[in-house]
């Protein structure tokens, strides 16, 4: 029978396992009156932060699923003291279908001005599957739900941009300071 | 007390125990099981951690169709539901609650009748089974016919055991009877009467006539509405009858520390306690097969039960 002790063991196991389940708390959320604690990253919903968007299109480029709609016209800007206008991309139209996207997070990854963030929101289903395409209102209305980057990991490596920062003001301080380093 | 108040006062007593215990049991069921498994069970209906959950059940069943299969045996396949219930209903009348005449009906022959009464049940089932004109049905009534017809020989072996001990079939006898060391003597029959019992009221790790996963819901696949409530309630009905016998018969009954007034309240807590058992046994173990649900009876308990009365007998001359 069991690896161990009289027969039957395995049967009062079973009962042991099921009463000192019955005695733990239970492990449900009750959801819809108690929000639930979702996990730091959570792919909830892709949020906009327009003023950080360039309408450089990567995303909509990088997009598996090409359920990114930008829109976009061209402004001059008159710089005081330059001698010619600029031209500035404006961004008209920032749409995510959601009923496309598969939260792959690619656009995210490849926003190189940090305009994309991951929400941790879920609660946006609808009874219509168009209604699931979000224009750029919607999208920036859930930059408030974004939570702070979890901190860095104490016992982690640090980031490229420190190493690499960390050494030139190491050398930097090395050629300023030889003597000192001789002696 | 005029003789008709005092028959409308046990009547109204029976049925309002046979009305509530059941209802306690399933709610506790649905709790308990809930826990065991690490979730939380009903938490809306009644407000109060799903207090009113089966009242809520209740009403929905009622407010359901009661659909009869056209090709079924119609008379035969609404009076069913009834012929399963009502034999708790003469069991749970001559079940004493307490001391005294703190008993429905005090029969002489309670025991016998008692299981004379519990045996009906398979009528119950090979009438809802047959008359559905439904395979699964069909085959569910016939594997609880084979079940309940074996699983009757040791339940009835184990409570003779009782009764030679006690010497008398009258259960408020037996109890009064009762001593605590029976407990060792009669832990056999205990055994055998309680794991019989189980497999009469077809309770999980004995549903093999209403395996869910096999048979659809067994002989039941063609109920609905009020007539299916019936059956659930006849269940719950069941577990109370099979703890509170078990009770009475091998745990003493209303014995209990205190005075025999409060008798009624260890007859319940004891009740209470082996119909937790019963769902504790169907969270924790898988269903048997058939041929491991036979081999169960035949070689195991129906022997166990045959030494215990030579057991009973022996201790009986000897004493």
């Amino acid at each position: 029978m069991s690896e161990g002790g009289f027969p039957g063991a395995g049967l009062a196991k079973g009962l042991a396992v099921t009463l000192k389940t019955m005695t733990r708390r239970s492990i449900t959320q009750q959801y819809p009156d108690v929000a639930p604690d979702l996990p730091p990253r959570s792919r909830g919903v892709i949020a906009l932060l327009e003023e950080n968007c360039t309408v450089c299109m990567l995303c909509a480029r990088e997009c598996p699923d090409w359920c990114i709609y930008i829109d976009s016209h061209k402004e001059e800007v008159v710089v005081p003291g330059a001698a010619r206008p600029r031209q500035r991309n404006m961004l008209d139209r920032f749409a995510i279908d959601f009923s496309l996207c598969m939260y792959c997070g690619i656009c995210i990854e490849a926003c190189p001005f940090d305009a994309l963030y991951w929400s941790p929101e879920f609660e946006y289903a609808e009874y219509d599957i168009k209604e699931l395409l979000h224009e750029k209102e919607h999208l920036g209305a859930w930059m408030p739900t974004v939570p702070p980057p979890p901190a860095h990991d104490p016992l982690g490596e640090p980031a490229k941009e420190e190493q690499s920062a960390l050494k030139k003001t190491a050398a930097a301080a090395a050629s300023s300071a030889p003597p000192a380093d001789a002696s | 007390m005029p003789v008709w108040l005092e028959l409308a006062l046990r009547v109204g007593g029976v049925m309002v125990a046979f009305l509530t215990l059941p209802l306690i049991v399933g709610q506790t069921e649905h709790k308990v099981m809930a826990h065991m498994q690490g979730r939380l069970g009903p938490m809306y209906a009644g407000a109060f951690h799903g207090w009113a959950q089966l009242v809520a059940d209740g009403v929905k069943f009622a407010q359901k169709e009661d659909l009869t299969p056209r090709a079924a045996d119609r008379p035969v396949f609404r009076f069913a539901p009834v012929v399963a219930l009502l034999p708790y209903m003469l069991a749970l009348m001559v079940i004493p609650l307490g001391p005294g005449d703190l008993v429905g009906q005090s029969l002489d022959v309670g025991l016998f009748f008692v299981l004379a009464v519990l045996g009906v049940g398979v009528v119950a089932v090979l009438m809802s089974g047959w008359a559905s004109a439904n395979k699964y049905s069909l085959l569910g009534a016939l594997r609880a016919a084979a079940q309940l017809m074996a699983y009757e020989l040791p339940l009835v072996l184990a409570a003779v055991s009782v009764a030679m001990a006690a010497g008398t079939l009258s259960l408020p006898g037996i109890v009064e009877a009762w001593q605590p060391w029976w407990l060792a003597w009669q832990a056999p029959a205990l055994a055998v009467f309680f794991i019989a019992g189980l497999a009469e009221i077809r309770r999980p790790p004995f549903d093999m006539p209403v395996a869910d996963s096999e048979l659809v819901f067994g002989y039941m696949t063609e109920y609905t509405g009020l007539r299916f409530a019936f059956f659930l309630l006849a269940e719950y009905a069941g577990i109370v009858v099979i703890s509170a016998l078990t009770a009475v018969l091998f745990l003493g009954g209303w014995h209990g520390p205190g005075p025999d007034a409060l008798g009624w309240f260890w007859m319940l807590l004891k009740t209470f306690a082996i119909s937790f058992v019963v769902m504790w046994l169907r969270v924790s173990y898988p269903r048997l097969r058939e041929d491991q649900l036979q081999r169960l009876c035949w070689l195991v308990l129906v022997p166990v039960a045959l030494a215990q009365l030579v057991l009973t007998a022996a201790v009986r001359v000897a004493l």
